[in-house]
Formats: C-alpha cells, sequence, structure tokens
C-alpha cells in the first residue's frame, strides 16, 4: 500500500529565489533613489548621522497601487479577556500626519510609503555615482595613490573561486588531444588552471582642495546649513573617491584665516564680509605649499555675495584671475535665499569673466544641493 | 531538527493520521518536507513554491523574514492545495511542535478536499505555477526582463479583479459578443418566399460590450483589449489562473484556519503524549490561540465557533459546516450573541491618540466583521463599456457601498489599466454625495 503521509529533508542550501527576487526590488529601491537624490542631499538628517547609522528614506514610487478604499475611518473588531466595556482605551495609535500612512495634514492623502532604510555609506555610493574632478592634469610629482588588484597570470594551483575555465577547458582538449581521443570529457586536477592576482600600486595626480567659508554675519541660518551640506557632501566624495587628496579649510568674514575641519564645519562668526581676503589667503597657501606644478589645485567658496563694496568686489574678481592661473579651476557657489533674481553685487562683478574653469552656482534652495555638487565635480577627461 | 529527530518525526506520521482518520478527517495524501526557516518564508512570500518572481514577492520576502529575524512572528506551517498535498515544516521546531503542525495539517487539507468552494480549484496547481514561472522566464529572455516586469506591475496591479464563483462559468462572453450563426444557405432557400417578399435581412443589432457589466476586469482585458502581444495576453491569462486558485482559501480564512485548529487540539487529545510533550502542546496550542486586543484571531475565532457548534448540534452538523460554508456565510450563520459575549468581542475606533472600544452590541460586530470580509474587502469594480463614445474606450464603474475609494490609489491603479487597455480609461465611483468620474488618457488625468 502506498504510504498516505510521507517526510521528507532535503538540502535547500542552494535555494535563492527568495533572495533574487529581493535584489530586485532592491535595485528598484535605488533607482527610485536616485531619482530623489536632490531632497535626499538635502535632508538635515543624513549629514548629521554617522556613517553605519540607518537612514530612512520614504519612497512614493515603489507602491504598486490597487483599488482600494480609503482608510482609517471604519470602526474595526478586536477581542478583549473579557469584560470590555466602551470606552475602554486599548492601545496608542500612532501620531497623525506623519510621513508613513495616515490622511493628515499632507495634500496628498493616503499614499503609503515604502521606507527604503540605507546607511549613509549607501546613499553616498549613489550620490558619487558619477562625480569627478574636472580638469584633471597629470602632474611631476604623483602623490594620490590607489591600491588596486590586478589578476594578470594563470598558475595550477589557486582558490576554486578563481578558476579560469576557458583556460581549464583548453588544457582538457589538449589533453585528450594528445591521448588521440578529442573532446572535452574527464576533468582532472591536472586541468584546472586558476587565475592570480598581483597587489599594484596605480598612481594618480594629486590634488588640493581649497574650502573656503563665508561665516560673516549676512550668512543666515539657512545660508549656513547649504554652506555645511555642501562640504559635507563634497568632503565625503573626496575622501572616498580620491586615497590621497588634501584639504585646506579656509574661512573668512573680514579676514580670512586657515581652520581645522571640526571647526570649519561648526565655526559660527559674525562681523562684515571682505570676500578678498580669503581669495588672498587661498593663494597665500598654494603659493607656499603647493606647488602647481605638482599639484592639481582646487577653490571652492560659498558666500551670500554681501561683499564689502564695489573696491572689494574688483579686488575679487583679480583674485580669481590669480587663483585660475595656479589652479584647475575655482567654484563659487551663491546661496540666495530668493533665487537668482537678487543677484549680488559679486556675483555681477564676476559676471564678465568668460572662463570655462570658473564655475558659478546660485542655490536658493536645499534641492539645489546635488545639482550644485554634480556643476561642480562634473567629471571631465584628464587634459595634458 | 537533526536527523533523529527527523526519523522521529516520521515514526509518528502515521499515528497522527490514523488518529485524525478515527476522528472522521478525509485528507488528501499528504507530503511533508522539512526546510530551513528562510525557506518557509520564501515560500510564504509566494503563496507557492516555484511560482514566478517579481520584485513585489522579494519585497514580501524580506518583511517575513526581519519578522522572523527580530522574533516578531514565525510561521509554523504551509500547506499547499494540491492532490496529493504538500505541506512544509520549519526545521527549527521541535518534534512535538512540528507534530502538532502536520495535526494542524491534516485539518486544512481535509477542508481543502470537502469544503464547496474548493471543487473547481486546480489540484495541480504546483506543477501549474512551475509551468507558468517558465514561459515567464522565457518571455523575459525574449522581451527583456525589464519589459516583462513593467507589463507585470500592471496587470498585478488590477489581479484582485476576476470572478470567482463555485461553479464554472459557461464559456465566457458567449452571450453576445459574437453574431449568432447565419442560416443554412441552400438551394431552394428561395422556396420559401414563394409569393412574398424576401425579409430583409435582420440588421446586426448594435449590441454593448460588455452586455452585463463584467466584473472579471482580467478576462474582460485578455478578451478585448487591442494590441496586447501574445506573451502578454498569456500573462494576464497565467496571473488570472493563480488569482482564481488563491480565491477560495481567501475567501475562508476563519473557518479553515478555525477547522484547522479544531482538528489539530482533538488530535493532540486523542493521541498518547507524555506529560512534558503534553505541556508543550498546551503551551503552543495556548499561543496560537491568544486573542489580540486589536486584530481577531482567526484560529481562535474560528474554533470557537466550530466547538460551539458541536455544542448546539453534534458532529454531523460541524463537518456539514465545513463543506459548506465560507467566511462570511459562517460568521452571518453561526456568530451568536452568547459567542460575541463569551469572547468579548468589541468595536473600536481611534480617538485621538488612543483605540477605544466604542460599542459591544453583537449585532453590529458581526455585520462589522462580515462587511468586512465581503469581495474580500476590496471594491467592487465592473466593466460596463468596452467601447465607450464607440471609440474603444474602456469604461469601468465602481459599485458604491458607502465607502469611498482612496482617489490617489485610485488615479495610479488607472494608469496602470492604461498600459494593458492601450486607449483612455474612465472611473465612474461617488465621492461623498456626488458621483465622480476619473479618466487617463495617457498622458492626463482628468475628474468629472
Amino acid at each position: 500500500m502506498q504510504p498516505v503521509v510521507t517526510l521528507t529533508q532535503n538540502d535547500w542550501s542552494l535555494h535563492r529565489k527568495g533572495p533574487i527576487d529581493l535584489a530586485r526590488h532592491n535595485a528598484k529601491v535605488k533607482d527610485a533613489i536616485r531619482g530623489d537624490l536632490p531632497a535626499i542631499v538635502g535632508e538635515e538628517a543624513i549629514i548629521t548621522a554617522d556613517d553605519n547609522k540607518i537612514v530612512k528614506v520614504p519612497i512614493r514610487s515603489l507602491e504598486l497601487p490597487h483599488f482600494r478604499f480609503r482608510s482609517g475611518d471604519e470602526p474595526q473588531v478586536g477581542q478583549g479577556t473579557g469584560n470590555s466595556r466602551p470606552g475602554d482605551v486599548i492601545g496608542q495609535a500612532p501620531a497623525e500626519g506623519g510621513p508613513g500612512k495616515g490622511r493628515g495634514a499632507g495634500e496628498v492623502p493616503g499614499i503609503d510609503y515604502y521606507e527604503a532604510e540605507l546607511t549613509v555609506d549607501e546613499i553616498a555610493a549613489l550620490v558619487f555615482e558619477d562625480l569627478g574632478l574636472p580638469f584633471l592634469q597629470p602632474k611631476s610629482k604623483n602623490r594620490l595613490e590607489t591600491e588596486a588588484v590586478r589578476f594578470h597570470d594563470v598558475r595550477r594551483n589557486g582558490a576554486l573561486s578563481n578558476l579560469e575555465k576557458r583556460r581549464t577547458i583548453l588544457e582538457n582538449l589538449r589533453r585528450n588531444a594528445r591521448s588521440g581521443e578529442p573532446g572535452f570529457r574527464g576533468l582532472t586536477n591536472d586541468d584546472l588552471r586558476f587565475r592570480t592576482w598581483e597587489p599594484t600600486i596605480v598612481e594618480d595626480n594629486n590634488a588640493v582642495i581649497i574650502a573656503m567659508r563665508d561665516v560673516s554675519g549676512s550668512m543666515g541660518e539657512f545660508e549656513k546649513y547649504i554652506t555645511r551640506s555642501f562640504y559635507f557632501w563634497m568632503v565625503r566624495f573626496l575622501r572616498t573617491t580620491y586615497a590621497n587628496v588634501e584639504i585646506v579649510f579656509i574661512t573668512h568674514h573680514t579676514e580670512a584665516r586657515e581652520v581645522d575641519e571640526d571647526s570649519f564645519f561648526h565655526l559660527g562668526e559674525s562681523g562684515g564680509t571682505r570676500v578678498s581676503s580669503a581669495y588672498q589667503l587661498a593663494l597665500d597657501v598654494v603659493h607656499e605649499r603647493y606647488d602647481p606644478s605638482a599639484w592639481n589645485v582646487y577653490a571652492f567658496h560659498f558666500s551670500d555675495g554681501d561683499n564689502w563694496g564695489d573696491l572689494d568686489n574688483q579686488r575679487c574678481v583679480e583674485l580669481v584671475h590669480s587663483i585660475l592661473g595656479v589652479a584647475n579651476a575655482f567654484g563659487y557657489g551663491e546661496i540666495r535665499e530668493g533665487g537668482p533674481a537678487t543677484r549680488s553685487t559679486l556675483m555681477s562683478a564676476f559676471a564678465p569673466i568668460q572662463e570655462e574653469r570658473f564655475v558659478r552656482v546660485g542655490i536658493a534652495s536645499k534641492e539645489e544641493v546635488y545639482p550644485a555638487l554634480r556643476t561642480f565635480f562634473a567629471r571631465t577627461p584628464v587634459t595634458t | 531538527m537533526d536527523q533523529r529527530d527527523v526519523a522521529d518525526l516520521e515514526a509518528g506520521l502515521q499515528e497522527i493520521w490514523d488518529t485524525a482518520a478515527q476522528l472522521g478527517l478525509d485528507p488528501y495524501p499528504v507530503h511533508f518536507e522539512v526546510v530551513p526557516a528562510p525557506i518557509m518564508h520564501e515560500f510564504g512570500a509566494y503563496g507557492l513554491p516555484g511560482r514566478f518572481s517579481h520584485w513585489t514577492y522579494g519585497r514580501a520576502y524580506q518583511q517575513l523574514k526581519t519578522l522572523y529575524d527580530y522574533g516578531l512572528s514565525k510561521i509554523y506551517e504551509l500547506v499547499i492545495n494540491t492532490n496529493p498535498a504538500y505541506a512544509f515544516l520549519v526545521d527549527t521546531n521541535s518534534v512535538l511542535q512540528n507534530k502538532v503542525v502536520v495535526a494542524h495539517v491534516l485539518g486544512h487539507v481535509d477542508f481543502f478536499k470537502h469544503n464547496a468552494y474548493f471543487q473547481l480549484t486546480n489540484r495541480q496547481m504546483l506543477e501549474g505555477a512551475s509551468v507558468n514561472a517558465e514561459r515567464i522566464r522565457q518571455y523575459e529572455f525574449r522581451h527583456g526582463s525589464r519589459e516583462v516586469e513593467s507589463f507585470l506591475d500592471a496587470v498585478l496591479s488590477i489581479q484582485e479583479h476576476v470572478e470567482f464563483s463555485v461553479r464554472r462559468r459557461s464559456t465566457p462572453t458567449a452571450a453576445g459578443s459574437r453574431r449568432p450563426a447565419p442560416a443554412r444557405e441552400t438551394p431552394y432557400d428561395d422556396l420559401f418566399y414563394v409569393g412574398s417578399e424576401r425579409p430583409p435581412e435582420p440588421a446586426a443589432a448594435p449590441h454593448q460590450v460588455p452586455r452585463e457589466p463584467e466584473r472579471d476586469l482580467l478576462l474582460f482585458i485578455a478578451e478585448h483589449a487591442r494590441g496586447l502581444e501574445d506573451w502578454q495576453l498569456d500573462v494576464v491569462h497565467i496571473v488570472r489562473a493563480e488569482q482564481l486558485y488563491f480565491r477560495p482559501q481567501m475567501m475562508t480564512k476563519i473557518i479553515n484556519e478555525g477547522w484547522a485548529a479544531f482538528c489539530h487540539a482533538r488530535i493532540m487529545r486523542a493521541m498518547d503524549l507524555s506529560a512534558s510533550d503534553h505541556l508543550e502542546f498546551s503551551r503552543m496550542h495556548a499561543s496560537v490561540l491568544s486573542p489580540s486586543r486589536r486584530q481577531l484571531n482567526p484560529y481562535y475565532l474560528g474554533m470557537k465557533l466550530f466547538e460551539d457548534i458541536e455544542r448546539r448540534w453534534d458532529s454531523d452538523k460541524v463537518k456539514e459546516v465545513r463543506e459548506l460554508e465560507s467566511d462570511v456565510s459562517f460568521l452571518r450563520n453561526y456568530l451568536t450573541a452568547e459567542l460575541v459575549e463569551e469572547l468579548d468581542l468589541y468595536l473600536y475606533e481611534r480617538k485621538g491618540n488612543e483605540w477605544v472600544v466604542v460599542d459591544k452590541d453583537w449585532e453590529k460586530v458581526r455585520d462589522s466583521l462580515t462587511r468586512a470580509l465581503t469581495n474580500f474587502g476590496q471594491p467592487y469594480i465592473v466593466v460596463k463599456d468596452g467601447d465607450f463614445k464607440s471609440n474603444g474606450e474602456l469604461y469601468l464603474e465602481h459599485f458604491f457601498e458607502g465607502q469611498e475609494l482612496e482617489i490617489p490609489y485610485a488615479t495610479r491603479t488607472l494608469e496602470q489599466v492604461f498600459r494593458l487597455w492601450g486607449r483612455t480609461v474612465h472611473l465612474a465611483t461617488q465621492l461623498g454625495e456626488k458621483s465622480a468620474v476619473l479618466s487617463f488618457d495617457g498622458r492626463e488625468h482628468t475628474r468629472k
């Protein structure tokens, strides 16, 4: 008689269907985030988070839509442990109007967000995907070193994960042909070939970034936030992409001074503004420490553009020319909450400068930090 | 479970089966497979082992896995409605726990075999799902996985809108969408009209498609959408067939789980358990059946109903109920005032930031339960016209029964319907007191 109940236990360790579809889902999450980077880059929670902290990013487009009822209004059925009476409180409801569910304050009611959970590192990787240092030039003294692994040889011994299949099959065919019966069969250990590697040092072009920041009294909370946000991403980008890039931090009001990274990000000062002081200091730093023949020099400056009179603006224009003489590129970011309509006198003074290596960007909202990053770090081919 | 445990469990299977048979259960033969927990989550996410791939299943897999990893929930068992039936046991359960699960599974399989709503289900669905998955994989090779995925997105977003019936419907759309066959022509036809005017050819009556409002959106689209390629039609039919397979399970959650819990309790109590086994069983049974303040535990509610039915009638009546009822009729016919009182069921709703009990009237509780289960708690939507404005546009209508649609979802779903239909789509519904028609023409949404 056939048994009516049977039991087996098999090896499921190679079964991967769920994880494969999950990977596809995660890829869709990343696609969605790519489309949403301007908002994410401007997000304060992210730039203040630890590297490994998980950040929740709400994504709307990842919900498969269905025809469904408006939710939440209908009473529902629950079950007590006896003698419950109307008026009994059975639990705390989540606060309304959160970014998740609920028809609260928002103008788009009732859309469920999928909350993707990513670490800051993962988000950074997406932000930096196609950024690079523009106008990079090979310099005589190479100091930017990147370690790379190169597979360049085939040996008889090695780890199975490095099996060189093509060569292995070739060896098998050869051996069988030698024995007079050509064909692919009977693999033996003698046939196996493995790829091996050697660590190599790839020498890159050395670069120094001069980050300048306006800390004068006219820089309000918004301007400070944008500056911090931009430099946060810039520093992170440089540190993760280039092993050996150097960064000089300069703050200025009417006088400029070189500061360390921590004070650069946290310093709050006040007073008037003389932009030329920063440019002059930048120039001095380059002349003293970073010989342009050996270094790719990049200068960035963020300000609200409220400079101290036309005289200084003219001085700035001259200094920009001098800096461009030693630097690969100069980026000027002007933060005006009102938008481009209220262009500053400094920006107007810069207007006649015709030089593609002088990049000017106006930022009027948090969402424009990301486009600014892309403009400043648009990867261009290495020029010689 | 190590190999000795598996052998131990295997030795106990026959005893459980015999006990179940003595208690009057009549399941299909069952094959059990012991699997690691991640595999269980995967089957749980897909509903069927070997089913076609889609990113939404990947997400469901992650959610089940996360709940398990944090110790919040755990799938004890998964059973596939086929003949012979397949069931999966988790290898991290103890032997006794898995014995309880086996008893529970026999209850489910008995239910699958005997309940009226399952009589037409495809009992070879395991193979069917694999074949479907293979076909979809081939389409991915041929047309690109992104293309197939985005088409599946569209089909899956209206997958609930199929028509499930206990009786097989006669050939779809036979009534009226085709013209009547012309009368046979013979050389002697004119003899019939000697001495009289030959009657004019009956003009083809203008007919509306569909004749009757059609609630099977997937079928209607498969039969009437223009411009779908063969592989796309096949995908629509695959999704529809799998939906129809799952429908009976979705409409019998409480009664099916209740029946299985009722059975496993009977079986385990009838077996000769050691004191420690008995304690372990009691613990597991109690945790499975523990009520929840904000959700109904289907195991508990269903089991209590069956126990009550046995008390009021007899064991034959119990079997009759498991044969004839779905969740809605089960509750409507057998949930009594006394049971609602005994189980301490109540209606609750949100007040400010708290959930508060608002009513304990047994009829309101019962009606609220059955209303939430009617049509799977989903809006009832039909095709009214497949040639709206004589322009091939699709006109859908929501049967308004007091609950409004969530408009942002409706508009985004219309976009998906447009992708399938290829021409302007409309949805008539009601917003408050006013009726409204949402339309999407491929570029923009309008609301009238």
